[in-house]
């Protein structure tokens, strides 16, 4: 047990930062002990990871900045990755790089000592690199002028030391890093600051000049705005005039300097062991067989076809279970004698609202377990590439395949998986068109309707409805890309790491599995148990009417909803109320048609009443897209960070789903 | 000196220049591909081609791979 009182522990702010492959999650792992809080970053759909841990007398807050390659402007991972840099000011940046990989690795580190950056290399992956290549760590902590701390996080070897240089590091401010960029380059920078004043940036006023001689849309702007616009001005004019009579571009230059000083670095400090004979790896066959054109599909199809089969037939056993306690749990609560109010609040607002979408829980835990070890073996970024060139037709990167094909599970963690695609608008885009993509909990009222009116042809009805899903989804990316200013733009040409193919270990697979079903868990639980009270309340009230009967609030706002569903062929307010509740949890439609016509038993025989063959198809077209279930729009609140786009989606769903419905139905008037 | 599409699989080239805007040549350094980089073609077929630059893999798509000049290498 520690014996330090408050006044004994130091609090330190520590950022990671890496190139993506690098392994800057295991590391966070390693050090946080996977007691990670996962946030976005304000705004944007990125993904922020927190944590801390406790060493000596230290208190360590590490925050996972985006995995990047650079620190432009050019992409959000970077932006956020530099703004956290430069105006948190954390007291240790560690720059967590592949030790295999070094000579585009250290690209970063490089910045960030010219950023001036209290910084320590982290060269993680060693058990990679034994036997291959030799690092001489002391010599590249004198070139380098900063600690260097060899880790392997897979193995857990290093974190200590690395804890270590890190709470030893916090009180020295390094000399920024200044690489000599040739006579021309020199002198334009010299020029340059001469006539820059006193600058109230962060950035130290080297980076600021190179970054404006890189044409650096973001720290341009705020030299500008400190109104410095024709300092802007003549170094621009500068920089175009050494263009032209050195013909070479300063971009390339410059970066092309920083690659030749780690270079010379690299020489002096590391070795290798064995001769580089560029033998195929064995990745590299499996690579050959797997990103294949034909068979390549083939065996991504038959990798989702079993992920599915094995989630739902697994899920589903314990999906049972939960069922059954929920249903066991409202009737204890209802054989309680407590008031009539609380006693349905509970029964049939809370238990039977959250119940009925906790019985998601062990399908997105197994799916996660699944989807989290094809990519700890690197199996996904293979997926990705061999679905790029169908998804580039529909506007979209490979990477949206993956979380489309989810979809067809249940749209949280399809949303979710978004995540990993790169591009802010692809991100966007992705999420946006998910919802519909038909996930299980719309097959309930399916089967229902077809077992009813389409008895000889269920398996075609079913087919076209996720066809229409996908349809739908497919057009709506297209329209969005070409109408929405924020998404418009080429979709971001492929270049993509391939990490090599490893083991992965049980006990990251599982915190990965953790950290997304989480997620699912506490945020989208909180908006799911508002909308379940809403509900509850409107269906409740007023007391004189049943539950869920027409006299009540949700019943007369079903009564007001008829006339608007009548062009769609359901005009009637027992299919408003139960539209209603889907949008809690989409099964919810089979179950509270059963409640209002007095038991699912006497459906087969009170459906064919209401609905038409014809009608019937409008209103499972109208629940394919209607409006994503209450979950979704938690998800996609919490994906997005954006209140604008969840509205934006529902709205749009909406109105497709009911102007779809419409459509079929109409036109199918004029043949029947 | 051709562009990297031409190339053959298993082949070994030099990067001598990346004909593109500022956006691709950035995302190309970034990755490590840049004039004077060794590399060598994995996979190449009608879409999207795979390097081996040391002991990284690359994917690239066919349009930005156009974009890079290279000279073999014997």
């Amino acid at each position: 047990m520690e014996n330090s009182g408050i006044l004994m522990t130091k609090k330190l702010r520590v950022a990671l930062i890496g190139n993506p492959n690098s392994g800057k999650s295991t590391i966070f792992n390693a050090l946080t002990g996977g007691n990670a809080h996962v946030g976005n970053w304000p705004g944007v759909t990125v993904e922020k990871k927190e944590g801390r841990f406790k060493y000596k007398d230290f208190d360590v807050i590490v925050t996972d900045l985006p995995g990047t390659y650079s620190l432009t402007s050019y992409s959000i991972d970077e932006r956020i990755a530099r703004d956290f840099i430069v105006k948190e000011l954390p007291d240790v940046v560690v720059c967590i790089t592949d030790a295999t990989n070094l000579a585009r690795n250290l690209y970063l580190l490089i910045l960030l000592r010219e950023l001036g950056v209290n910084t320590i290399l982290n060269l993680n992956m060693s058990d990679m690199i034994e036997g291959k290549i030799e690092i001489n760590i002391e010599k590249m902590e004198e070139l380098l002028g900063i600690p260097v701390v060899m880790t392997s996080g897979i193995k857990n070897i290093g974190i200590k030391d690395l804890k270590e240089a890190i709470i030893s590091v916090k009180n020295i401010k390094p000399e920024p890093l200044k690489i000599n960029y040739g006579t021309d380059i020199e002198e334009t920078i010299k020029h340059i600051e001469q006539q820059l004043g006193k600058l109230s940036s962060p950035y130290n006023k080297r980076f600021i000049i190179l970054s404006i001689l890189q044409e650096d849309p973001q720290i341009i702007n705020e030299v500008k705005n400190e109104g410095f616009e024709k300092v802007i001005e003549s170094a621009q004019i500068k920089a175009s005039q050494l263009e032209k009579e050195f013909g070479f571009d300063l971009e390339t230059e410059i970066i092309e300097k920083r690659y030749g000083f780690i270079q010379s670095i690299l020489k002096q400090c590391t070795k290798r062991l064995i001769s580089v004979e560029e033998k195929l790896t064995i990745s590299d066959k499996i690579d050959k067989i797997v990103t294949n054109k034909y068979l390549g599909i083939l065996i991504f199809a038959l990798f989702m076809w079993i992920t599915f089969q094995l989630t739902f037939k697994i899920g589903g056993i314990f999906a049972d279970y939960i069922d059954q306690f929920f249903t066991w749990l409202g009737e204890i609560v209802r054989s309680i004698k407590i008031s009539h109010i609380f006693s349905s609040l509970i029964v049939d607002g809370v238990i039977g609202g959250i119940g009925s979408v906790f019985v998601f829980l062990p399908n997105i835990l197994v799916l996660f377990l699944f989807l989290s070890f094809l990519e700890d073996v690197g199996y996904m970024a293979r997926a990705a590439f061999v679905m790029d060139k169908i998804m580039h037709a529909i506007g979209l990167p490979g990477r949206s395949f993956i979380s489309m094909i989810l979809g067809f599970g249940c749209n949280v963690p399809a949303i979710m998986s978004a995540r990993t695609i790169p591009e802010e608008k692809d991100r966007l885009l992705t999420i946006l068109i998910n919802p519909f993509m038909s996930c299980t909990a719309r097959l309930p009222v399916y089967i229902m309707f077809t077992s009813v009116f389409f008895v000889k042809n269920q398996g075609l009805i079913l087919l076209s409805l996720y066809a229409l899903g996908i349809i739908v989804a497919i057009l709506s990316a297209k329209l969005f890309r070409v109408t929405i200013p924020s998404l418009k733009g080429k979709i971001s040409p492929l270049v993509m790491e391939l990490p090599p193919y490893r083991l992965p270990t049980i006990k990251g697979i599982l915190i990965h599995t953790w950290e997304r079903s989480r997620e699912f868990l506490k945020k989208a639980g909180t908006i799911i148990f508002l909308g379940v009270i809403v509900v509850w309340l409107l269906s409740f009230f007023p007391q004189s009417y049943e539950y869920g009967s027409e006299g009540t609030l949700i019943g007369r706002l079903g009564h007001i909803l008829s006339p608007l569903l009548k062009p769609a062929g359901f005009g009637f307010w027992q299919a408003g109320v139960a539209l209603i509740f889907g949008i809690i949890a989409k099964e919810i439609v089979v179950g509270t048609f059963g409640t209002l016509f007095g038991g699912e038993e006497n459906l087969p025989n009170i459906i064919p009443r209401l609905f038409t063959p014809l009608s019937a198809f409008s209103f499972m077209v109208m629940s394919l897209l209607y409006i994503p279930c209450i979950a979704t729009i938690g998800v996609i609140y919490r994906e997005t960070g954006s209140i604008k786009w969840t509205l934006f989606s529902l709205t749009y769903s909406i109105i497709v789903g009911y102007l779809t419905a419409i459509l079929f139905y109409q036109i199918g008037l004029l043949f029947i | 000196m051709m562009s990297l599409i031409f190339g053959r699989e298993g082949e070994e080239f030099e990067v001598k220049a990346i004909e593109g805007g500022r956006s691709v040549i950035l995302r190309l350094q970034e990755m490590g591909i840049y004039p004077g980089v060794k590399l060598r073609i994995i996979s190449s077929s009608n879409g999207p081609i795979i390097i081996a630059l040391g002991n990284t893999r690359i994917a690239l798509g066919r349009g930005i791979a156009s974009k890079i000049v290279v000279k073999e290498m014997n």
